[in-house]
């Protein structure tokens, strides 16, 4: 009856679990999801504590808490624009508890197989599961639990060297050992020969030296991507430990940690696969680090960067009815959008239409610039992503480029030899003029020459964002 | 060193090389700046002002010239100036030096270094001192002014009480900077624009400024702008019959018409002919800004307005800038201000003529007794080469069903596939794995399947507290570790606590900051 109970208790989790997911189609019908996943996930520690098999309810409830506590401060303390970190340490953590609960798996599964029949009998909980599994289903077992824990190292791994390249901690520079990509094809084979190994004696050792592997596997291929593809690799690594939950929940016969872990693998795939496109990036270039082979030298920028000061922007936007505002990681690098959510309220209290271009890889993470903009409370109905707002610029008399480099280069569509050729950019050039706020004359995050900052109607606005910003908040009044 | 700017001499020519603005800022590069008296009177700049900016007024045009080591000036020096020069004296002017070679042999003759603001050439970085493009901006501005002062009509359409006001048709034909300003300054006035260019690279220009792009059927490898410097180039015999086909069917409706089509170096090419002008309607106008070059209608006389016999009026002015002296003075002194920043590099009043310099070497026409025109070419092209465009073929209503049936086709190849493959490989694992497996190897595939169809439907603006929340349900292994804490061994106990502890804080901190985040959203 018990074991009934937790079934039905999963499914209705399930069913929670995905509605959470669907209802973040809507900003609204998000707000009510998130509740949706609160509650699944209550019910489903609730009816696996009371469950079956459980055990130390007190511990697991005063450890579930101490842990809870902790989140609840980092969660409370946290920056927005510190969220790509915190995403990416969160994960480590999910990665680091699938090699855990991995390796029990195998530590119980060489416990009951040393027992004889009659003990078996006798046991209960997790090791009465495993004691009732057929040979053909502990091998089964076996692999599934070798794929949880080498998932969930490299995720391991893989997210503590992105939570530091995000994190400013780690150099952001594609960097690789010596031998490369080598390195990794080896410890990938070596994993796999381990599985065959492990797979035919059940040993402690193989798991070892493939955690070891896997381990080294995650931290090598996350350094050398840098740190303009990080959008796609947190999301890939979203993707992965939920993949490994899914393997946990298949040799530990769980379906709820099936269905949970499917889920979040997808999504975390299908996130993956949007930002490849949106940067016109193939994933597995992504992956395998740095920015594909060129294809020859690329176009010449000819011209010069014209510098102008705050008080010819401030005119502009005085003159102008209608502004576009373009940001991107310098924005959130210099804390920017409190003052620019000023300067828009402003504007539009002057009855001019101001509006924000989202491309879909600004910032460090998926939708990072419309969390920093909600977090400074601009409206999102006027936060427009690329392809609702690409054909306005010609119509548009000001853009405002804050920190954004690559994600509005023109190169990308007129210098086929250009490391981004075909990413889809926004067409800031086309509207009558372009302020760009930027801290110097260097190149992006990728390092390319961007032919926008020569165009004629461009105008540099040197200086952090922030500052810049406030100056041209004093200028228009 | 001493900058000087006489008073023009020219007759009806009322601009001025300075504005008391320009000199403020003259005087920052370390100059001395003084001004005959009078110069900017016809410009609205009084002697007081000038004095207040800083700048000595002297007398008399004599005094000035023997003062000055620096002239500018607007106009081309008339031989009496030219007389007043003397050796090593630096001259800023408006030149031509292609019509006035007698004027380069006198500078010459007189050791003069003279740089024309007329020949800097057309590169992005000397924009600022593109004296030519200010003043055809002025020019286009003007002509549409006095285009509509000789009009008898509205600009913009209106219903009134009093009945309809149909709008005025404009053609502007050459879409050059006079052009491209007559364009906006049509259309903000309400006008039907029309613009017609040789150049089909300018349609997206004259688009940009509200105006309609007069196209031209006509299979022809156009020569491209970039290859004459941003200028249009003559064109075949065979374009321009079918050009002035395109403007005799367009003569009758236009209202206005406005041409500023200039060849560099070659007479206007005749685009407006005797017949378009009677096919106009009574009343409208022709406004000729190339009427200096021997204008592009056939009936213009240069610096005269006439009325012909079916009543349409042709401008054929020269002096448009003039006629708006006292905004195209502060325009040119600010190209001769950027022109002096760009001789001072050390900003310390001393002008170096650094013939090694694109623009400099461009715009010096006579150094050192030497007339040093024409100029090589520029080492950087003025604009960046275009691309051969492809054209978009417009599909028709049958090919584009066919490729929605084939697009339609081939999405359903795709999926047939995959759920082939994949049902196939779905039917191997079934064959070898025992039961208990599959069952959960069920569940894992439709869970994957919703997880893809709910995801897709994600906004974007919410891919961050997607990340955020789908991070919090992985924590879901925490299950895994609850199920375990309770059994077996001290280590295993002990690693399923850490879990268990680990996924504790993701539960949680996900959550919160997920809410955190969505709570953020705001409609306005």
């Amino acid at each position: 009856m018990e074991l009934g109970f937790t079934t039905a208790a999963y499914v209705v989790a399930a069913v929670l679990f995905i509605l959470s997911l669907g209802g973040l189609s809507g900003q609204e019908s998000a707000k009510r999801a998130v509740w949706y996943g609160i509650v699944g996930m209550a019910l489903a520690v609730v009816a696996t504590l009371i469950g079956p098999g459980s055990g130390l309810w007190l511990l697991s409830l005063i450890l579930v808490l101490a842990g809870g506590a902790i989140g609840y401060v980092v969660a409370k303390r946290v920056q927005m624009t510190e969220m790509p970190q915190l995403v990416a340490a969160m994960h480590s953590l999910v990665g680091l508890a699938a090699v855990f609960v991995g390796y029990n798996a195998h530590i119980e599964l060489g416990r009951v197989l040393a027992m004889d029949e009659t003990a078996r009998e006798a046991l209960t909980g997790f090791a009465a599961l495993l004691a009732h599994k057929s040979p053909v289903e502990i091998n089964i077992l076996r692999v599934e639990l070798f794929l949880g824990v080498f998932i969930g190292a490299i995720t391991f791994t893989g997210s503590v060297v992105a939570y530091g390249k995000l994190a400013g901690k780690v150099t952001s520079a594609a960097t690789k050992l010596p031998g490369g990509h080598a390195l990794n094809a080896g410890a990938a084979a070596i994993s796999l020969l381990c599985l065959i190994w492990y797979f035919n004696t059940g040993g402690f050792f193989p798991l070892f030296l493939m955690t070891l592997a896997a381990l080294f596997i995650g931290y090598h291929l996350i350094m050398g991507i840098g740190g303009a593809d990080m959008p796609v690799v947190v999301s890939m690594l979203n993707s992965y430990s939920g993949w490994a939950a899914a393997a946990i929940g298949f040799s530990l016969g769980n379906d709820l940690l099936i269905v949970v872990g499917a889920l979040v693998g997808s999504s975390g795939a299908i996130l993956s696969y949007i930002m490849c496109k949106a940067m016109n990036r193939n994933f597995v270039s992504v992956i395998l680090g740095g920015f594909g082979g060129t294809g020859g030298p690329a176009m010449e920028v000819e011209g010069e960067q014209i510098a102008i000061d705050a008080d010819s922007v401030a005119s502009a936007l005085e003159d102008a009815d209608s502004i576009i505002i373009v940001p991107g990681y310098g924005m959130a690098v210099a804390q920017a959008q409190g003052a620019i959510s000023e300067l828009t309220k402003l504007l539009r209290g002057k009855g001019k239409e101001v509006r924000f271009a989202i491309h879909p890889v600004a910032g460090r993470l998926p939708g990072h610039m419309n969390v920093l903009l909600a977090e400074a409370k601009v409206p999102y109905d006027i936060v427009l992503e690329m392809d609702e707002i690409n054909d306005d610029f010609p119509s548009t008399d000001v853009v405002i480029v804050v920190g954004s480099n690559d994600i509005v280069n023109p190169a990308a569509q007129d210098d086929p030899n250009s490391p981004i050729a075909g990413m889809p950019v926004l067409e800031v050039w086309k509207a009558k003029q372009v302020f760009v706020s930027k801290r110097g004359q260097g190149t992006g995050y990728s390092g390319i020459e961007n032919p926008l900052f020569y165009k004629e109607n461009t105008r540099m606005y040197y200086g952090d964002a922030k500052e810049s910003v406030n100056a041209l908040l004093q200028r228009i009044s | 060193m001493i900058i000087g700017v006489p008073k023009e001499i020219a007759s009806g020519e009322a601009r001025v090389a300075l504005t008391p603005q320009s000199a403020g800022q003259l005087a920052k590069l370390g100059y001395e700046v003084i001004v005959e008296s009078g110069a900017g009177s016809a410009a609205r700049f009084t002697d007081d002002a000038y004095r207040d900016a800083g700048v000595t007024v002297v007398d008399t045009a004599a005094d000035l010239w023997a003062k000055a080591d620096v002239v500018a000036k607007v106009r081309a020096p008339e031989p009496s100036e030219v007389e007043a020069t003397r050796e090593g004296q630096k001259l800023i002017s408006f030149i031509a030096p292609a019509q006035n070679p007698d004027l380069l042999e006198s500078l010459k003759a007189k050791g003069v270094t003279t740089i024309a603001m007329d020949m800097v050439p057309r590169i992005s970085r000397a924009q600022k001192m593109d004296a030519l493009s200010s003043m055809a901006n002025i020019a286009g501005y003007r002509a549409v002014i006095e285009a509509g002062n000789n009009f008898g009509r509205f600009f913009t359409g209106q219903i009134t009480a009093a009945g309809k006001v149909p709008p005025a048709k404009v053609l502007v034909v050459g879409a050059g900077v006079a052009g491209l300003a007559a364009i906006g300054t049509a259309t903000s006035l309400g006008a039907i624009t029309h613009a017609f260019d040789v150049r089909p690279e300018v349609a997206e220009q004259i688009e940009s400024m509200g105006a309609e792009f007069v196209f031209l059927d006509f299979e022809e490898a156009q020569q491209d702008g970039a290859a004459t410097g941003g200028y249009a180039a003559p064109s075949s015999p065979e374009f321009r019959e079918k050009q002035l086909e395109k403007f005799r069917e367009l003569a009758p409706e236009m209202d206005i018409v406005i041409t500023t089509a200039l060849i560099p170096g070659r007479d206007a090419p005749k685009l407006w002919t005797e017949d378009m002008v009677h096919a106009m309607k009574p009343g409208s106008v022709i406004v000729d800004l190339a009427a200096e070059k021997g204008g592009n209608c056939d009936l213009t006389v240069p610096d005269e307005k006439i009325v012909t016999d079916n009543g349409v009026t042709i401008i054929g002015y020269t002096d448009f800038p003039s006629r708006m002296a006292t905004q195209s003075s502060t325009l040119y002194a600010t190209n001769i201000r950027h022109m002096m920043d760009d001789l001072t590099p050390e900003k310390d009043g001393n002008p170096v003529i650094n013939m090694e310099d694109d623009v400099i070497r461009g715009a010096t026409v006579t150094h050192e007794n030497e007339i040093t025109f024409p100029p090589p070419p520029p080492k950087v092209a003025a604009i960046a080469a275009q691309k051969p465009k492809e054209k978009k073929k417009e599909l028709t209503a049958e090919e584009k069903r066919a490729e929605e049936v084939a697009a339609f086709k081939a999405q359903t190849k795709q999926q047939v596939t995959l759920l082939a493959v994949g049902g196939a490989l779905t039917l191997l694992v079934g064959a070898v794995a025992p039961a208990s497996f599959m069952q959960h190897f069920i569940v894992f595939v439709l869970a994957v399947f919703v997880g893809f169809q709910v995801i897709w439907n994600v906004s974007h603006s919410l891919h961050t507290p997607l990340m955020a929340v789908t991070n919090a349900i992985s924590s879901i292994i925490i299950l895994g570790a609850l199920m375990q804490i309770g059994s077996g061994s001290f280590l295993v106990i002990l690693l399923a606590a850490l879990s268990v502890f680990m996924a504790g804080i993701n539960i949680f901190g996900g959550f919160l900051v997920t809410r955190r985040m969505l709570a953020m959203f705001q409609k306005s």
